[in-house]
């Protein structure tokens, strides 16, 4: 049995310890602002939080996330949105959205460590990321505004 | 998006029906009919107290609904529209509530692909705004008895100006919905002078949704007793299973069942593709099941295909005669005659679409109807293939459409969604679909792989007298038409047959090519491989010549005129000449305008730096832009800025169009970097993002600049006319830095470092 904690709820699961962890989420928790891109952890789209650190839940197997504090975009958002959230809303980012989940939560990892990212520790910090769209501008905008709404 | 309730009888509003595919033959007239029927599947809209047509439907309390008929798949159109409909409405967006229809050919055509969204229900969603205005206002002047002409409109409000009585939408709907509605004559539209959101825009009616992970794209959709199936397809296009293992994927816990899917009966068009499906409680158990199917194919004749070896045969093919497509003057004479003759050879492969989110649907099959859930572009072709592929009434087919992500033409065809329908059937339960991203790169409709050979004569000062122009590509046709070769007028006609060349000499040819891949169109389709060849060659005669590229550009482009298309088979993107010529003035001037915006003639670039010009027209919308590349020693490419200079005639939304073209630009740079689809004995080489990579945020442009210019002309397209300039304006840049002339996409097939 895992134990693990998803956006401040206490969960158990019992399946194959090699599901990823974003089949868990999507499939069995129904929590699906992670997405699937591409299963190797190549575009980012499934990124969350692991204790804070961003990962990419499509190789991220169950057996070790055990123990860990997972956080995805419906935990980060629930009590109000993040200062991320509301840059990427207030500077238009997202064409289809389908990789934004994953960019914002990239993003809000990036700040979490760099609180004023250069440009050069932007693209080090979002190029695991793909939007097939073509966000990026916006997406390094976004970041700065959401860096200046930092103390 | 819309709920299911018990349908009465509705009036509606209808568009002519839709020609289906890519190229559209139809503009769609309007007309308001007083006619009632019931909808299969009614919107809030159908279901509100004032509901004149199928676009709009106002409530008691005020609500607005307006209904998004088009696939939301980042380009906004789900608000632009609305936002059209509202205006004509005099509505407050605050009230409006954005209600996402099904398939249901009463809205006319609903693929949305082509970049004609706008184009082509402009007019009709200004009608279906304005209707339920004037009735409104006849309501309140009835209730005041007044005359209506007294009356306007101010912001969900009714005004009658000499009393100064106001009455709120919400209070005029009841008696409203019992006066007739109004002909399409009687119906007053705004003039451009009152317009209160056309031209200014609108954020995303569904930005705090995507930016909140509420959004409902089709890997989201979600019902009741579902299971989850990934299918195995044949490797080459054709093939079928000969044997497989069914147990061995039954030991993975969570499966269930292993189903054969009959493959498809040529021509493919949006059949299945056939294989063999595990069906199971979860994605993960399903692709482990998968992994274990251990299938021995049947590859049949298409095993054959090698890439490689097809592209000699294309530029083969181009350089001897084609079948000509238009010609003016006599090109023969006129290289007969000598002078300094020019020949290149231009290549593009074939690409995939990638879109972030993979193929993937939901449907349910049961009572002899199914209920389908699917982020598709093209909901009506789900229906028919749906209808095909079960044999039931095409009506017995219901198809919502979730948000996209993303889709770039690959989600106008269908094959996906028949897929989890027919699975659907065969296991009793519904089925969600989820197709990996390898079956995302491996089972595309691919754009063609198109090779082309360029000629030109020269004048003294460069200037061409006789131009010749060949492209060979598998057209999309085969797939409707296994024996299709040549390329068809609506494909021929993107970049090519209409090259605005003020030469005097001109002829265009078009050999064959047979394919053994699905083809399909991208966004941009042909015009990528068409622009690129006639922009760079145009920028190779420029520096043959000694002459700055913008001034060569546009000595080419020539004097103001519009292009006699007079025994040239021109679809003209399926709209009239008349209302859509082909101005050259238009090209000269978005090419004119990028050259001042990006300081062209003044710019100062260092070492390893260039750049370069491109323009093009497609989907009736002229762009022009300005690449600046910087290549280092080792030939890795940066992308410092484009400017880029848009004229689509009005522009309702122009926050989202700018957004469209920024996004262009980056799409041209995954084409231009990195885009390449190869084969060996009939199977895709390419997998997943490690092997077909799309620009990452270091790799796209830094900073793209978007100029609209101010129009008056129709609507014109915006989706897909950034990336055709962008690609040869690239690769004219980096020939201005590096010396080196990229004739072959992708990059990589060139060696730009200086080690060379």
């Amino acid at each position: 049995m895992i134990q693990l904690t998803v956006n401040g709820t206490e969960r158990s699961f019992d399946g194959d310890p090699e599901m990823p962890l974003l089949w868990y989420l999507r499939d069995i928790l129904g929590l699906t602002g992670a997405k699937f891109g591409c299963g190797i952890g190549l575009c980012g789209a499934c990124t969350v939080h692991k204790n804070g650190q961003a990962v990419r839940a499509c190789i991220t197997p169950m057996s070790s996330a055990a123990g860990g504090q997972i956080a995805t975009i419906e935990g980060i958002g629930a009590q109000g949105l993040h200062p991320v959230q509301k840059a990427w809303i207030e500077i238009n980012v997202p064409q289809c959205g389908y990789c934004q989940p994953g960019q914002m939560m990239q993003a809000i990892a990036l700040l979490a460590g760099t609180p004023k990212p250069t440009d050069q520790q932007i693209d080090d910090g979002m190029a695991a990321n793909i939007c097939r769209c073509g966000t990026y501008q916006r997406i390094r905008a976004a970041i700065k505004a959401a860096a200046e709404e930092r103390p | 998006m819309s709920s299911i309730t018990n349908v009465s009888r509705r009036g509606f509003l209808i568009g002519l029906a839709g020609a289906g595919a890519f190229v559209l033959g139809v503009r769609y007239l309007p007309r308001m009919v007083t006619q009632h029927d019931s909808p299969a599947y009614p919107t809030e809209a159908d279901l509100a107290t004032l509901h004149p047509n199928a676009f709009v439907g106002v409530n008691t309390d005020g609500t607005v609904f307006i209904v998004a008929h088009r696939s939301e798949m980042g380009t906004v159109i789900r608000t632009t529209l609305p936002l059209v409909v509202a205006d004509e409405l005099d509505a407050d967006w605050k009230r409006v509530k954005i209600d996402q229809a099904i398939g249901d050919k009463r809205y006319g055509d609903q693929n949305t692909d082509g970049s004609h969204s706008v184009r082509s229900f402009y007019d009709v969603m200004r009608q279906a705004g304005a209707t339920a205005r004037l009735m409104l206002i006849q309501a309140a002047a009835a209730r005041w008895q007044v005359s209506p002409s007294e009356c306007r409109t101010d912001l969900h409000t009714v005004v009658h100006d000499a009393t100064g009585r106001r009455l709120g939408y919400g209070d005029l709907a009841g008696a409203a919905s019992k006066l007739p509605v109004p002909n399409r004559e009687e119906v007053p539209i705004k003039p451009k002078t009152n317009w209160r959101y056309i031209g200014k825009g609108m954020d995303s009616y569904d930005l705090p949704d995507i930016c909140t992970g509420r959004a409902v794209y089709g890997m989201d959709a979600h019902v009741e007793g579902m299971v989850f199936a990934s299918v195995e397809h044949p490797p080459v296009f054709g093939g079928k299973v000969k044997s497989y293992d069914a147990q061995a994927p039954l030991q993975i816990t969570g499966v269930h069942q292993t189903i054969p899917i009959d493959p498809f009966q040529p021509p493919c068009a949006f059949q299945p593709l056939g294989g063999v499906a595990v069906i199971a409680d979860n994605t993960w158990a399903a692709f482990q099941g998968r992994k274990k199917l251990n299938v021995v194919w049947d590859n049949g004749s298409n095993e054959s295909y090698d890439s490689d070896e097809y592209k000699k045969q294309l530029y083969a093919t181009a350089r001897q005669p084609c079948k000509v497509v238009r010609a003016l003057g006599d090109v023969d004479s006129a290289f007969a005659k000598g002078g300094p003759i020019f020949e290149a050879e231009y290549y593009v492969p074939l690409l995939a679409h990638a879109s972030m989110e993979p193929m993937v649907a939901l449907a349910e099959f049961k009572d002899g109807k199914v209920t389908a859930w699917a982020p598709t572009q093209n909901p009506q072709a789900a229906q028919d293939i749906i209808s095909k592929e079960l044999g039931i009434p095409k009506e017995n087919v219901i198809c919502h459409i979730t948000f996209l992500g993303g889709g770039f033409g690959r989600k106008s065809k269908p094959d996906y969604v028949a897929e989890a329908a027919v699975l659907s059937k065969k296991v009793g339960r519904p089925v969600k679909v989820v197709w990996t991203r390898e079956d995302d790169i491996k089972f595309d409709y691919y754009n063609a792989v198109a090779g082309m050979y360029m000629k030109a004569s020269l004048d003294s000062k460069g200037t061409p007298i006789a131009w010749l122009q060949r492209c060979v590509f598998p057209p999309i046709t085969s797939i409707y038409d296994v024996n299709a070769v040549y390329g068809d007028p609506g494909h021929l006609q993107q970049g090519w047959t209409d090259i605005p060349y003020d030469v005097p000499n001109l002829r265009i040819e078009n050999g064959p090519a047979k394919a053994h891949v699905r083809i399909g169109w991208l966004r941009s389709v042909a015009n990528i491989y068409h622009g690129f060849a006639i922009q760079t060659f145009t920028d190779e005669l420029a520096h043959r010549s000694g002459r700055d590229p913008v001034e060569y550009l546009l000595k080419l482009i020539g004097p103001d005129r519009t292009i006699d298309f007079k025994g040239v088979d021109y679809p003209n993107y399926g709209a009239s000449l008349d209302s859509y010529p082909w101005e050259t003035m238009r090209l000269r001037r978005v090419t004119e305008m990028v050259a001042e915006k990006s300081g062209w003639a003044k710019r100062k670039l260092g070492k390893g730096k260039g750049i370069g010009i491109a323009a093009h027209r497609s989907f009736l919308t002229y762009v022009a832009s300005v690449v600046e590349v910087e290549v280092s020693d080792d030939g890795t490419i940066k992308i410092p800025r484009v400017d880029t200079v848009v004229d689509a005639g009005l522009v309702v939304n122009p926050e989202a169009t700018r957004a469209q073209f920024e996004g262009a630009a980056v799409f041209g740079t995954s084409v231009a970097r990195s885009g390449e689809i190869t084969v060996k004995n009939g199977v895709i080489e390419q997998s997943n993002f490690s092997d077909y990579p799309v620009a990452r945020i270091n790799e796209a442009p830094y900073q793209t600049n978007v100029y609209l210019v101010d129009s008056d002309a129709p609507p014109a397209g915006v989706g897909e006319p950034g990336v055709p300039p962008f690609i040869p304006a690239l690769c004219n840049a980096i020939f201005a830095a590096t010396g080196k002339r990229v004739r072959e996409l992708p990059l990589s097939r060139t060696n730009l470092g200086k080690s060379s």
